[in-house]
Formats: structure tokens, sequence, C-alpha cells
């Protein structure tokens, strides 16, 4: 007996639903996780305390909360989350588009070098004090513009042979080896604390967060992601080979090369401000494909939601499970993430890529 | 309707002639076969015909040609059918037709896409796959999602690369059935490079036979299948029978005539 129309019809509309669902879920999941975290720290302030300096903001009328509590709440608490929200929003994004582009399950946002040329602009910075920006912006500014230069050369080398998934990650390779060689150059040389500030910047942290680096990330985010949500199908397309994208109208090199540029973009301007945060994007949209699978439509902002829940997740075990030491958030988002992620790996049976 | 023109089309790979000059023409509604040994250019012209690879020559639809028509409106006339081996997907057979609406939609899927859906997951009887994964699914079941695929683009001619290969005996005839019967109800037309002669005997309307990156001989089967081109082309002995009014080829052996 076959599937009449509408049972069928029915079931891949409940498919979709279920997706919708479980958007909804992680979102609330992210809102729950958000309200514990701005209540979790070394400051000693009660839900009631949190509460009120959160709703005097919005209606100072009604409430009036100590300066003490506002400056905690508003100034290192609040920010912070936003910004580990954003992050993970935007790093996972990166990461699903570009195992997309790439059609590479082991590709991230980092495949293409950027994480050791933004950590060479920052040792460049820090033990040299040279840079493309003075003052608080040294560091930032380097690791920016570094990320950009390794991308473009990556395309430059790439563009010379074709631009396939092949020659992006093979100049990807090279160029990521060739920035850490400088960036172990430049620890040789460097003093000890200041080799210090290197790998510490290396392991990713949100503890310079502010509303002003929010402000700027979500702007890019805003700019960036409308161009890879808009193209989920010829990502979709992509991964059924380029002749078949081709053959569906897909402008494969075009959609290729914009796509990595962009994702190189909101990477630089994520990992200038937080350090090199790892696993994320790598294993978020993974997460992401064994829950919903691989339709970019879905992929994308599904990753989003799973990498802020987990890099928010991350950060505050980071700062409270050893309180008041705070760890580097890039540790921890592994110690968090890869159980979660080999509990669903064993579990699932279909192949999910 | 539309009918593909294809003037002195060349293509290569650093100096090496794959495609040397080839003119063709494939009409309205009609099945053409590309015959011709391996490495005789059927994928290649194939590819050409549907902008995958830029040989030089010209190919026009409809009078128009293909360099001046973008991808997009391209895909709506033009659909591909890759060989089902070559394709991994994480999808669902739904969601795999469903791209096949690409060329139509930009990024929300209308009620109308997802019902041409439907109506071609009943026309070849894949209405019980919908919600599998397509890799889950045998060659012969792949294939035919392909063939689904393609015909969502609503074209008005199926570019085939040898859609029976790694098929049995049944799922080759199923598949080819298909098309034959697509082909006449929705008076599009089809060019699929082929191996097997006898069963290309059996569907096609018209052969092109390639050799060397030219076409060899066009035409009907029964006018060019016979043991001399057969010798000519695949360096094979063969002897052709006539069957229920189709040609019909038994090789005996190969021929090394190049170092006799």
């Amino acid at each position: 007996m076959s599937l009449s129309r509408t049972e069928m019809m029915g079931q891949y509309k409940s498919c979709m639903s279920k997706r919708v669902l479980i958007f909804l879920g992680l979102a609330l999941a992210i809102l729950i996780l958000g309200s514990i975290a701005v209540n979790l720290g070394s400051a000693d302030l009660s839900i009631r305390d949190v509460s009120v300096a959160i709703l005097a903001k919005f209606l100072p009328d009604h409430f009036e909360s100590t300066r003490y509590a506002n400056t905690i709440v508003w100034g290192l608490r609040l920010d912070r989350i936003l910004m580990g929200i954003i992050s993970g929003m935007g790093l996972a994004i990166a990461g699903a588009a570009m195992q997309g582009i790439l059609k590479n399950p082991l590709a991230s946002e980092f495949t293409l070098g950027v994480s050791s040329a933004a950590g060479f602009g920052a040792a460049l910075a820090i033990v040299l004090g040279a840079g493309f920006a003075g003052g608080e912006y040294l560091v930032i500014g380097n690791s920016f513009i570094f990320t950009l230069i390794a991308s473009f050369t990556v395309y430059g080398l790439a563009k010379y042979k074709g631009i396939t998934p092949e020659t992006l990650i093979l100049a990807g390779i090279a160029i990521m080896y060739l920035f850490s060689a400088m960036t172990s150059f430049l620890q040789y040389v460097g003093h000890a604390e200041q080799v210090q500030e290197v790998v510490f910047w290396m392991m990713g942290s949100l503890g310079k967060s502010s509303w002003e680096k929010v402000g700027m990330i979500s702007a890019i985010l805003v700019v960036c992601l409308p161009y890879l949500v808009i193209k989920s199908w010829d990502i979709n397309a992509l991964g059924a080979g380029d002749e078949t994208a081709k053959s569906l109208g897909v402008n494969v090199e075009r959609t290729r090369v914009i796509s990595m540029m962009l994702v190189s973009f909101i990477t630089a301007g994520i990992i200038c401000f937080t350090g090199t945060i790892g696993f994320v994007g790598l294993v978020a949209p993974h997460i992401t494909r064994m829950v919903i699978g691989g339709d970019h439509r879905f992929l994308l902002p599904g990753s989003a939601l799973v990498g802020a829940l987990l890099l928010l997740g991350a950060d505050t075990a980071a700062r409270t499970l050893l309180a008041p030491v705070i760890l580097p958030v890039g540790i921890m988002t592994s110690f968090l993430g890869v159980p979660f992620f080999v509990y669903l790996f064993m579990k699932r049976r279909k192949e999910f890529w | 309707m539309v009918n593909i023109t294809i003037k002195s089309l060349t293509f290569g790979y650093n100096g090496s002639r794959i495609l040397d000059g080839l003119d063709l023409v494939v009409e309205d509604s009609e099945v053409l076969g590309l015959v011709g040994p391996n490495g005789s250019g059927k994928t290649t012209l194939i590819k050409c015909i549907d902008k995958i690879l830029k040989p030089k020559g010209s190919i026009l639809i409809d009078g128009r040609d293909i360099e001046k028509v973008s991808r997009t409106e391209l895909a709506k006339s033009l659909g591909y059918v890759p060989q089902s081996s070559s394709t991994p997907l994480a999808t669902t057979v739904f969601d795999t037709v469903l791209m096949g609406r690409r060329p139509h939609i930009s990024w929300r899927v209308s009620d109308s896409d997802l019902e041409k859906v439907a109506d071609i997951l009943e026309l070849l009887h894949l209405e019980d796959l919908a919600m599998r994964d397509f890799s889950q699914l045998s060659g012969g079941q792949k294939q035919k999602v392909l063939i689904a695929r393609a015909l969502a683009q609503e074209p008005e001619v199926l570019l085939l690369d040898e859609p029976t290969s790694s098929l049995d005996m049944k799922h080759q005839l199923e598949v080819m059935e298909t098309i034959a019967s697509l082909v006449k109800d929705r008076e599009i037309s089809a060019v699929m490079a082929l191996h097997d002669l006898n069963l290309a005997c059996m569907f096609v309307d018209k052969l092109a036979i390639l050799k060397g990156g030219k076409i060899f001989a066009a035409g009907k089967p029964a006018d060019l299948l016979n043991a001399q081109n057969i010798r000519d082309v695949y360096g094979v002995e063969a002897v052709v029978m006539n069957n229920l009014d189709r040609p019909y080829i038994v090789p005996l052996r190969s021929l090394n005539e190049g170092t006799s």
C-alpha cells in the first residue's frame, strides 16, 4: 500500500514543524541559561537584586537598584552573556557555512588559516607592539586585519588553480602553517609574560566583553548573515556536487568566494575581540545536523542557536566552576561540547553527512 | 518545445581533445541516445550542453547561444541527471527533489512548489520513499530520485549521463520506460549517454555514435547499427540480428586492429 498524497504532505509538514519547535526550544533554553548566568558570579547578589537591577533600567519609575548591583549586572554580566550568545551564533554559522561550501565535515571557520593568522596578529601586537591601530585597538586591529590578509591570500592561491574545495583547503593549510610558524618565532623571541599573554589570547576569552563590542559584532552579523541565509538553497545544491549545483543554476564559484569572504569577515569580527575560541564552529553545526538534518535553510539558524547555547554554557561554567578563578572559555567549550557530541555521534545510526 | 543545435564543438584538457569539432542537432520531443566507446566524449558533450563545461564552438537552444543565457534561465530549460553513484546527499528524498525547484524559487518555498514535488514523486512512484534519506536508497531508487529532481526543474530537455549504469535488468528497463513515457507525456526531449546498445535500440528515437570526439554517424538505430559500424567504432566483431523489428547486437570478440 503506498502512501497517499495527504499522508506524504502531512509527514513533510510535520517534519518542518518539528524543526521550528526545536528552534523555539533552543531559544527558550538560551533565555533560561542566560537568566541563570546573570545570577551567577563572585559578587554576592541575590536573584532579587539582579532582577531589580535589570528591571530598573527599563522601568526606572517603578524599580530602584543599587549602584553596586547595577554595575555588576549591566557592566560585568549582561554584556558578557550577550557577547557569548552573539559570538557563539556567529562562529557556529560561520562554521556551518564553511562546511557547506567546502563540502567537508572537518571544515570550520578556521579552516582557511584564519585562527593562526589572528594569533599572529595578536602576537605581533603583544610581543613587538607593532600593528595597524594604536592603544586599546592594537591587538584587536592586528588580529582582524591579519585574518582578512590570510583569507585573501588563500583566495589568491586557490584562484590560481581554480576555486574548488580542495584548492581552498590546501591553500588554507599552507597559510595556517606559515602563520603558526611566525607566531612560534615571536613566542621564541618574546619575554615570558608576553608569551603568556599570547597563549592566553589564543585560548579565547569573553573577559573583555563590553556593550560596544557586542554592538560591533552584531553589526557585522547583520551585514553578513542575510547573504548566507538567502543562499541556503545554493549551499544545499553545492552539497550535491559542483556539477549538479551548476545544472540547478548556481553560480558555483561566485557563491563559494562570497560566502568564504563573509565567513572570514564574521570570524575576524568575533575573534579579534575574544581570541580564538575553537570548537564551537566545528561542532555546533554537526550537533544541529544530527538533530535536524543537512538543509542549510534550517542548519544555519539551528547552528546559531546551538552555538549560542554552547558558548554561553561554556563561559558560564568557565567563570563559576573554579570561582573566583575564571578559566579561558576556549578550554571549556571542548569540555562541555565533546561529551554531548560523542553521545549524539554514538546514538545516531543514520548517515548525517 | 525546444531544439538544440550544436556547431563545431571543441573541448579538451591540457592539449588533449575530447570533443573535436562536433556537430549535432537535437529535435523536439525525441529521445536521443549518445553511444560510443569509453572516452569518446559522451559525458563531456552532455556537460557542455548544460554549460557545466565551457567548450569552444556554439550550442544554440532555440536559436539562442547558451553563453548568453544565465545559469538560472538555462536550468529552467535543461535538467541534468548525473550518474547516481557520484552523488552523496544527506537529505531526504523529498528535499532532494525540492532542490530541483531552485531555478524557480528564491528562498521561500510556496505550496505550489510542494505540490509539484508531490506530483513528481507520485508520477515516479516514489511517494513511499519521500521521507527516507537519499543515502539509504538502492541504486535504482537513487537514479529515479535524481530524475525526479531534474523533472522538478520543469525542463524541456532532460540530459542524462548513463542513467542505467550499475542497475539490474529490471531497474534498467524501469528507468528507461520512465524516461520514454515522460518524453511522450510532457512533450520534452531527452539526451542520454548510454553504453548498452540493445537497451538503446529499445528506447531511443535517434542514435548519435561518437568516436574520437566527433559524430561518427547519427540517425535511426536500425540504419546505423551494422557489423561494419560496430567494428569501426568499437573495434568489436559482432553479429547484428533483426529481432522483433529491432537490431540486436551479439558481440563475438574484440579486435586488436591497431596492432595486427
